[in-house]
């Protein structure tokens, strides 16, 4: 397996979309840190980026590459290899590739001017959310064999969790203003991997008070440590569902 | 030997194996023919494992290949289109595939990388490769692991004269070391020079399976696209 992840990430590597997005990434966490005096403030901007843009860039560019790479697939599909060896090994070296543009482009700037707690869960929600979508990324390619299908369906995935599904979610809690939602909603958030990456970050910093009896709430499941560590099981299972479907959907597929 | 039982593989609502059964014996060449869309390709996917039939079974030596890999360690395949990775080289496909399979056979059989001078248009990206060069690269790997089943899919199809001599002398001398060849062609002449057995795909099933020699005996010609016409007609 590790062979195959071996050359994908040399392919990627050759490409420079990717160098691409690590110096986008590089750039604006810098000139975050830079222009705001306050390193609280910075990670509530970069928050916004990594909830909208790790979550758009990993869909589409894994949907892409796993059409492009389709020949490749072709080949080994022949070979005396695993189906699951080739899809697994094909998602580690996409995985590997953005969750290191991340890592130099973000988490590197961010544990530098503002080392701390905080820091290191958007870190690591930021390299799930990362992997999450790769693996939707996946799911949405194994499930069709048209390439701009492929990209639409993405597409439609990642506008549905990073903006329709607030504006839903909001719809939800004026609609029903009256009764008791706080439950209703920790379940809704964990139905949605950016929602509940959002929520795990933002009740780290001090903004959570502003959040009313709600941020209470919430507070209180994700303020301690065993809630942080229920949230990136959540997650974990977010990375994990897409993947095994995909591998699922893979195996039975005709080349 | 491979056994194929009663094989069938429908794509949407289109029919392309239906029932198929065959027993290609170790040792010969069969070649499978039959008019475009009949189902040739299907059937050599399936036995690959590419595509996974609806119902049926395919047998190597006694062994299902369903949810089987290994055996694939078995098989050279020579694709009708290679496609290979665009921005990869010669040499990188070639290194790559010896990286993956090379650990199961220690002696290569690199005889079409150096007649076919591959190695030194090794630094050649695929994407500029013209289609005759792709094939010869198909070609070299196909042989490469001295493999006991030959898959062949349109061999000679844009191979020039002389690189198509190289391969047929190949495939000859592979039959001769007691290799199991499952070739499709549509020239005929290759067939009558390459296979022993002839395996007319109809539809999706069995037109009829004979040797060449009982084929011509029957119908009394000398060549066998002329057979062929006797009998299908």
């Amino acid at each position: 397996m590790l062979k195959i992840t071996k050359y994908v990430v040399y392919d990627i590597l050759r490409s420079k979309v990717l160098i691409l997005y690590t110096a986008f990434l590089g750039i604006a966490s810098m000139a975050l840190f830079n222009l705001e005096t306050d390193p609280a403030k910075a990670i509530i901007s970069l928050l916004s980026i990594v909830m909208i843009i790790l979550p758009l860039v990993s869909i589409v560019f894994s949907t892409t590459y796993f059409y492009n790479a389709y020949e490749f697939m072709e080949l080994l599909v022949s070979q005396p290899l695993q189906r699951r060896t080739i899809i697994l090994a094909q998602y580690m070296g996409i995985g590997l590739c953005l969750v290191l543009a991340y890592v130099i482009g973000v988490g590197i700037p961010m544990l530098l001017f503002a080392p701390g707690e905080v820091s290191v869960i958007l870190l690591f929600a930021g390299i799930m959310l990362t992997l999450s979508f790769t693996a939707f990324a996946f799911l949405a390619s194994v499930l069709t064999r048209d390439k701009a299908r492929g990209i639409g369906v993405s597409l439609l995935l990642w506008f549905y969790l990073a903006i329709l599904y607030d504006a839903i979610l909001i719809g939800i809690l004026y609609a029903f203003n009256d009764y008791p939602l706080e439950k209703v909603v920790i379940g809704l958030a964990a139905c949605n991997p950016i929602d509940l990456a959002r929520i795990m970050v933002l009740l780290k910093l001090d903004i959570s008070a502003l959040m009313g009896y709600t941020g209470a709430v919430f507070q209180e499941i994700f303020g301690n440590g065993l809630g942080i560590a229920m949230g990136f099981v959540v997650l974990t299972l977010w990375v994990l569902l897409p993947l095994w479907l995909s591998v699922r959907i893979f195996r039975r597929k005709n080349i | 030997m491979i056994e194929i039982d009663s094989l069938c593989k429908t794509f949407g609502k289109l029919p392309v194996l239906r029932n198929l059964s065959a027993t290609l014996p170790a040792g010969r060449a069969t070649a499978v023919i039959g008019h475009n869309g009949s189902g040739k390709t299907t059937l050599i996917k399936c036995i690959l494992g590419m595509v996974i039939p609806d119902s049926g079974s395919i047998k190597i030596d006694d062994q299902e290949i369903r949810n089987q890999w290994e055996y694939r360690n078995r098989i050279g395949y020579m694709p009708q289109i290679g496609r290979y990775p665009d921005n990869m080289r010669i040499n990188q496909v070639l290194g790559m595939m010896k990286d993956i399979r090379g650990r199961f056979q220690p002696g290569l059989d690199e005889e079409l990388v150096h007649k076919y001078a591959l190695g030194e248009l090794g630094k050649k990206s695929m994407r500029t490769l013209s289609g005759g060069t792709r094939q010869k690269v198909s070609a070299a790997l196909a042989f490469m692991f001295s493999p006991d089943i030959l898959i062949l899919d349109e061999p000679t199809a844009g191979l020039d004269p002389v690189a198509s001599e190289i391969l047929k002398d190949k495939i000859t001398e592979s039959k001769k070391a007691g290799r199991t060849i499952l070739i499709t062609s549509h020239i005929m002449s290759e067939v009558e020079e390459l296979a022993d057995d002839i395996l007319y795909l109809h539809n999706g099933t069995v037109g009829f399976y004979k040797s060449i020699a009982a084929l011509k005996e029957e119908t009394g010609e000398e060549k066998i696209s002329k057979a062929l016409a006797t009998l299908l007609k």
